[in-house]
């Protein structure tokens, strides 16, 4: 079973729907106990950092999450999700995240008269490194992108992908061991993103 | 300096009336083309890069937006969708996001309650909350500085607010989107009103969708090149079957646009 973790973010929804079309059993939860006994996570987000970890706190998900990664089991941050496992955010002024994965996450500055912030749409994605969430999928294959902040992780060995978009080239795809998450929404992004998704209910958690 | 990777977005528009995909000219006239959800599939299927429906006829007939349709699109289309049309409330935002949509389109009760836009934002967070404006040319430029006056309810209600005016505190109060539909080009397939898109598209930072008047290829090009639209939402060209999304993205390609060809 895989958990999706309800933390009062959003888009729980279509990650279900993209699951059950799968065939692959899932639940949304906010319970502590039912993320410790799933066999995999599905952290996903939208909306801001600072009510992100607000929630996070109050229903006492931290903790579980933290424990979950670090038994090995195989975890997939999606969007916002992605941003909140790192230490720090740049959004609401500042704030500090969870820190499963080293580094901050910064917001696009605008490279011209006509870049639009958020990055809305499709937007290729680069391989930094071969990976199992890969299999079956192109290089610079397209993902659908809907965000105003990235993840810069600590060192170059955690970017898994990479976009170019406004001022920056960035880490739309990061992870470490069992730990992975994407700056886009692969539920989201056509045939492509299904088979990333369908890579992730098979994934062992090992690279 | 190098140009950004992200493409432009081709959207078709399906609005829905009793349960079928209907089109009308200048928001009149309406005829039925066919089954949203089959149709949902078959763009989605065909490379559009995003889906907005509208529940056209729930804002007049004073009901709730048809769930069970969002719950039933969400089902069968893994792109992003957007949904509008009889949104009345926080509640009903939260219960079309809910059932699936990516966003929700807010458009008369945002002109009548401008906090909705906050309030939405700061709940669902900006990305989610798209602005639908129908906005109309107007001589009168003392009092509608842009030429362009805001109507709502399909042109029935004029608002007395400037356009551009709209947009901007729209953007000062969180959207995440703004869809400018203009009434004089809709559904006519003349081309998209470039004046119009372009003073919205390059006076706001958020993204700008281009809405009415789509006829050939040749006008979605012209709005992403000339006015700056970041996406452009279009019905009769493709609900009548005159062009693909196929073949309308390989002509915006060889004129230059960015645009996703892998589907």
């Amino acid at each position: 079973m895989i958990a999706i973790v309800d933390y009062k973010a959003g888009n729980l929804t279509s990650v279900k729907l993209a699951l059950e079309h799968l065939g692959v059993g899932c639940e949304i939860t906010r319970e502590p106990a039912v993320i410790r006994g799933a066999d995999r996570i599905i952290f996903p987000g939208d909306g801001a950092a600072a009510s992100a970890m607000e929630h996070l706190r109050e229903l006492e998900l931290v903790e579980p999450l933290r424990d979950v990664v670090a038994k090995g089991t195989p975890t997939l941050g999606i969007c916002l999700g992605t941003q909140v496992i790192m230490d720090w955010s740049d959004e609401n002024g500042g704030v500090a995240c969870m820190g499963l994965l080293p580094g901050t996450v910064k917001r696009f500055e605008a490279s011209g008269p006509f870049c639009k912030i958020p990055q809305m749409g499709w937007n290729t994605m680069r391989f930094a490194r071969k990976h199992p969430l890969f299999n079956g999928i192109e290089d610079d294959s397209e993902f659908y992108f809907i965000h105003s902040y990235y993840p810069v992780p600590a060192t170059g060995e955690l970017v898994m992908g990479e976009t170019q978009y406004a001022d920056a080239t960035f880490a739309s795809a990061v992870g470490k061991g069992n730990l992975f998450a994407t700056q886009f929404h692969p539920e989201r992004s056509g045939r492509v993103g299904m088979r990333f998704v369908e890579n992730f209910t098979k994934w062992n958690g090992q690279c | 300096m190098e140009r950004p990777m992200l493409t432009k977005r081709v959207v078709p528009c399906l609005d829905v009336r009793n349960r079928k995909v209907t089109k009308g000219v200048k928001f009149q006239n309406n005829v039925d083309l066919g089954d949203p959800i089959e149709m949902a599939v078959a763009y989605s299927d065909g490379g559009a890069d995003e889906l907005v429906f509208y529940d056209i006829t729930a804002s007049a007939e004073r009901r709730p937006i048809d769930i069970d349709m969002v719950k039933e699109i969400g089902k069968v289309v893994h792109i992003p969708f957007a949904v509008g049309g009889g949104i009345e409330s926080l509640d009903d935002m939260y219960r079309v996001l809910l059932a699936g949509a990516e966003k929700v389109s807010v458009n008369s009760l945002a002109v009548r309650n401008p906090q909705i836009i906050a309030e939405g934002a700061r709940i669902f967070g900006s990305q989610c909350i798209v602005l639908g404006m129908d906005p109309v040319k107007v001589e009168d430029a003392s009092t509608f500085p842009s030429g362009y006056e805001i109507t709502t309810r399909g042109f029935r209600e004029r608002t007395g607010m400037d356009a551009l005016e709209w947009a901007k505190r729209a953007q000062d109060l969180g959207i995440g989107e703004i869809v400018v539909n203009s009434v004089d080009a809709d559904g006519t397939r003349e081309g998209f009103e470039i004046a119009l898109t372009k003073l919205i598209a390059t006076n706001v930072g958020i993204p700008v969708v281009a809405s009415g008047g789509g006829g050939t290829p040749q006008h979605l090009t012209d709005v992403f090149v000339q006015a700056h639209a970041d996406a452009a939402i279009i019905a009769s060209m493709v609900h009548t079957g005159d062009y693909t999304i196929a073949a309308i993205k390989q002509d915006l390609d060889a004129a230059g646009v960015p645009v996703r060809k892998k589907w």
